[in-house]
């Protein structure tokens, strides 16, 4: 079942993964402290770029998350691996 | 309500197969200072903390259920072409019995996880301590998996999860002090 995806797969998704870390973290600090306004406009701009890799990935690879538009019209692909431990 | 990302949060590689690192990381999985564990203690103990820490609660115990997926394609991923034979010789062949190479909720005993593990007391002081103690045994078992772990890509995705334990206990003592904050000014007005 171990897929081998192409070399955009991977860059791509790491691209992601990184961007959404910064997010995470960003996240949980401010939960302790609402205030820094610093750290709420570095949420705003990550929020938004990791948006836009996110959209650049779908469009190849299907969606993410749902709630993301299905780009191919006749085939769900939602539903299609790999699945996150699959690659 | 919840939203699934169809992502890791962390990348996950294994070298080659080694189901005796999988039943070591088993302890994460359904063990008593284990990732399911975590995420079912802070998203619980949510409804009755003061407001000021629900945010905090809800999003790490979100987090766990992101190691959890890690901690699950670490095991899937060193036992997925396992022969009978070697999960034998890992010490597997009781789990192999009952649940073929399906993941199980159990801790490298093989003890099943059970709710017992975590506590919710409803006093904020009490549950943020058990959350603080909670994130430092995670932190020290993934030390001692690392220890055991001669996988180089395996360890780089356990030092990933160490790391976040310090994270969160740094996070969960912020909390206690806001707390603490809190119930300093009531008394003084």
């Amino acid at each position: 079942m171990a897929k081998t995806m192409p070399i955009e797969y991977y860059q791509q998704l790491e691209e992601i993964q990184t961007a959404d870390f910064v997010l995470v973290e960003l996240v949980l600090y401010l939960d302790t402290h609402p205030t820094d306004a610093q750290a709420i406009e570095q949420y705003n701009q990550y929020a938004q770029y990791s948006k836009q890799l996110k959209r650049t990935f779908e469009s190849q690879f299907g969606p993410l998350e749902l709630g993301s538009i299905n780009q191919i019209p006749d085939y769900w692909q939602w539903n299609r691996s790999p699945w996150p431990w699959e690659v | 309500m919840w939203k699934y990302e169809k992502k890791l949060q962390y990348p996950v590689k294994v070298s080659t197969c080694n189901p005796t690192l999988a039943k070591y990381l088993m302890e994460q999985y359904g063990g008593a200072d284990g990732e399911l564990a975590a995420a079912l203690r802070y998203l619980n103990q949510r409804y009755t903390i003061p407001e000021k820490v629900i945010g905090l609660l809800t999003d790490i115990g979100t987090e766990e259920f992101a190691h959890l997926e890690m901690i699950a394609t670490m095991i899937y991923k060193l036992t997925k072409d396992a022969t009978p034979q070697q999960l034998r010789d890992a010490g597997l062949s009781e789990h192999y019995a009952s649940h073929d190479s399906a993941l199980y909720y159990e801790n490298a005993a093989g003890v099943p996880f059970t709710a017992a593990y975590i506590q919710a007391k409803g006093d904020p002081i009490a549950d943020l301590y058990e959350d603080i103690a909670a994130e430092e045994k995670a932190r020290a078992t993934y030390q001692w998996l690392i220890d055991l772990s001669d996988d180089p890509d395996l360890n780089d995705s356990l030092r990933f999860l160490r790391e976040r334990e310090v994270v969160h206990s740094q996070r969960f003592r912020e909390a206690v002090e806001i707390l603490k904050e809190e119930r300093d000014r009531k008394k003084i007005f």
